[in-house]
């Protein structure tokens, strides 16, 4: 009986302290479930969050981290199902004007508006570059927060053009590119003219692929959403980048996409790469790069219409609409796309590692120009320059530069691009591949009822 | 027999919960994926409501353009993929069998392949080996003086046959194994009085004896390669063009990049049957050679 008292007792005490405990972390302690691509800015945001719980005890985080394409597919399913696991999702300039459109995400300026207390002091949205903060509204609206930008340029080693006695211009063509690829390419030598990705995928061998369609002045659909994949322009685009990665490209290129060219050019295999603006940073890289110093960097080649022919990108965040803690999400969101938070990797690796291409104020900022001096003028102008509403030669009803802003372009794209890696291994021809894109296109658009 | 009994008698009850949990786990999603093989969901349009098409998606499968090389794909690919491992593995079985100093150690290492993740291993292939620049194969090559061939692009299928094949041999060679040593020593020593020579005794004694095995080991290794997903995912995507999407890899396509629900359900409905229908076929030819080596 004693026994029994006492337990009792000894239960009455424990509950008696443990319940208020609990009921008071339920109301101040909050776990945000955050989503991050897999790439070497997004490993140091993990690294510096521990100032960021540090100021915000309340809010502990909690990141799953993946590789670009299975955090495409785990948002996207887990978005659309309004699952609701994610507090902050990373979404690119592709998805973003769609979720937003579909209400799957809350406006980052009307949560800005509702909840004051909860935006990092100074972040000023106007201090966003323009391009990328478009980019990423719908309406009229930001949908989420760049965490870093990229357009796309042309990256050379000197050491190559100056040994054969060439002279890059500040803004080349697609024909001199390939005179240059054609004169530098030493096989025997391990030594390949131009890296260029080859790899499947609408955000693999598409992105440059459809700039040079564009400045060639072709066009995914024309007003009616009629596919045009078989026309004159899209033909000979097609057939000029198939042509001259099977000439002059380096091999297995069908395969590669921008981690493998890069490491090309990292390792001075490649004379020439076109690719993202943030491979810049890279490249001059002691650690990952042994041509740091010899790289030069122009503006993307052009070839007969000067538009779209630099792609526009962002990795940013935003807030589903089905998370419970969006005042909480809103803080760490704009913790972390916030100048601060931009001079905090600056202090902490070194200038030249900061994400770029977000805002102005990173490029008249001196200690950020003097470590990046060789690539930030370029930087700036192509992402300042790249117009995804203004990226074809005539009309279209559609926006992006690299892509095609409709939801359906996922699927068919990355049909399309499996057809133009088959032609780069040469397993196939550029009109057969076309003309079956031509066909996979159409059925896609007949399916989403955009033509009959 | 009264404890029987009594334990006979609570069996309905007690064993309720658990069967109910079993269909709910089990058959609801089969269901599921039924209903939902007949309406037109996709997940990015809530613009445009799922509504019920009947079996429209079915339709769309047969009449689509690369259905036919999809199916061809799958066959090739699992044919070419269990043929290779039984052939392969019966030989390093038979080595196996024999008793020879280190057996054990090089049977550890046989096995070896079989318990590497799929994804590890393919993409073991795909850059240490079978990458045209500094992959092994093209450089021990290139040094002779060869050709650097981009093997993952140009024998998109034949490199993931050789891939999966690798992996799978083991497995194949496991069941062989375990057949040849049961099989008792007098039967071979009866066939070698009688003077048959080794192909011999292979073709009456051996292989009729371990038809029972390669029939399980056939069917276990068909229904596997049947939804290999790993190894092409990481290697290829499917491509170049379709040359190596397979059923299930094209369900894949369709649910997550094409995000049509609806017809990536009716596609599994379609992967469900298919398979069963390879599975009869298999052991309903296995049956009949079977048949004819053992009778009299």
């Amino acid at each position: 009986m004693r026994k029994k008292l006492f337990l009792l007792v000894v239960l009455a005490v424990v509950a008696g302290v443990t319940v208020p405990a609990m009921m008071a972390a339920a109301q101040e302690n909050v776990t945000l479930t955050v989503t991050v691509v897999n790439n070497p800015d997004q490993r140091r945001l993990l690294q510096l969050s521990d100032s960021f719980q540090a100021a915000h005890p309340n809010i502990k985080l909690s990141f799953v981290m993946l590789p670009e394409n299975e955090l495409r597919d785990r948002v996207t399913t887990d978005i659309t199902t309004k699952a609701g696991s994610f507090d902050i999702v990373q979404i690119g300039t592709y998805e973003t004007p769609i979720f937003g459109k579909n209400g799957w995400l809350a406006a980052i300026d009307d949560l800005m508006a509702q909840y004051p207390d909860n935006v990092q002091p100074n972040y000023n949205v106007d201090d966003l570059i323009k391009g990328i903060r478009l980019g990423l509204s719908y309406d009229g609206k930001l949908y989420a927060a760049p965490f870093y930008g990229e357009s796309s340029m042309l990256f050379y080693n000197k050491k190559m053009f100056a040994a054969a006695g060439l002279k890059m211009p500040s803004d080349p063509t697609w024909d001199q590119v390939r005179e240059f690829a054609r004169k530098l390419h030493k096989p025997a030598k391990k030594q390949y003219g131009i890296a260029l990705r080859g790899l499947p995928g609408w955000g693999e061998v598409m992105a440059p692929l459809d700039t040079v369609i564009n400045t060639w002045g072709g066009k995914w659909f024309d007003e009616n959403w009629q596919p045009q994949l078989t026309s004159q322009e899209f033909t000979d685009a097609v057939s000029f980048y198939v042509k001259l990665i099977q000439d002059y490209g380096v091999p297995g290129a069908a395969n590669n996409g921008f981690s493998e060219s890069l490491t090309m050019l990292a390792q001075g295999q490649a004379a020439m790469w076109v690719d993202a603006t943030v491979a810049a940073g890279f490249l001059e890289d002691p650690k990952q790069s042994k041509v740091v110093g010899n790289v030069g960097f122009v503006m993307a080649p052009y070839e007969k219409v000067k538009k779209g022919y630099h792609w526009l990108w962002s990795w940013a965040y935003a807030i589903p609409t089905t998370s419970q803690h969006q005042a909480e999400a809103l803080q760490f969101l704009t913790w972390c796309t916030s100048k601060d938070y931009i001079d905090l990797v600056g202090k902490t690796y070194g200038w030249a590692t900061v994400p770029p291409g977000t805002r102005y104020s990173t490029y008249k900022n001196d200690n950020y120009i003097k470590a990046a001096k060789a690539f930030a003028d370029v930087t700036l102008k192509s992402i300042e320059s790249a117009d995804p509403t203004d990226a074809t030669r005539d009309k279209v009803p559609y926006t992006g530069v690299q892509f095609v802003g409709i939801p359906e372009f996922q699927g068919f794209g990355t049909d399309v691009s499996k057809q133009i890696s088959a032609a780069i291994a040469g397993t196939k021809s550029v009109e057969q591949a076309l003309s079956e894109s031509q066909d996979i296109v159409t059925r896609a658009m007949t399916d989403a009822g955009y033509i009959k | 027999m009264s404890d029987m009994r009594n334990v006979r008698s609570a069996h309905p009850w007690m064993l309720r919960p658990a069967i109910i949990y079993l269909i709910v786990l089990t058959q609801a999603p089969v269901l599921l994926t039924l209903y939902y093989s007949t309406t037109n969901w996709n997940f990015l349009r809530p613009d445009r409501p799922a509504r019920f098409v009947g079996l429209q998606n079915y339709l769309d499968f047969f009449l689509a353009r690369d259905t036919g090389r999809i199916m061809l794909n799958t066959l090739v690919f699992s044919v070419a993929v269990v043929g290779l491992s039984l052939v392969f593995g019966m030989c390093l079985a038979l080595l196996l069998s024999r008793e020879f100093r280190g057996r054990n150690f090089a049977r550890t290492l046989m096995i070896t392949p079989f318990l590497i993740m799929p994804t590890v291993s393919a993409v073991m292939w795909k850059n240490m080996l079978f990458n045209p620049a500094f992959g092994l194969i093209s450089s021990t090559l290139a040094a002779l003086g060869g050709p650097r061939i981009d093997w993952i692009n140009q024998y998109s299928m034949a490199s993931i046959v050789v891939i999966v094949t690798w992996e799978w041999t083991p497995f194949m060679m496991l069941i062989l194994l375990s057949g040849l040593q049961s099989l008792q020593k007098d039967h071979l020593e009866a066939a070698q009085i009688d003077g048959a020579g080794p192909l011999a005794t292979f073709r009456s004694v051996i292989l009729p004896h371990l038809s029972r095995y390669i029939e399980i080991g056939v069917l276990l290794e068909t229904l596997f390669v049947l939804n290999i997903f790993g190894e092409i995912f990481t290697t290829t995507t499917g491509g170049p063009a379709n040359y190596t999407t397979t059923l299930t890899f094209n369900i894949y396509l369709e649910a997550f990049k094409r995000w049509n629900v609806g017809r990536a359900s009716a596609y599994a409905v379609f992967a469900v049957i298919f398979a069963n229908v390879i599975t009869l076929l298999f052991l309903r030819v296995m049956r009949r050679q079977g048949g004819n080596g053992v009778a009299p």
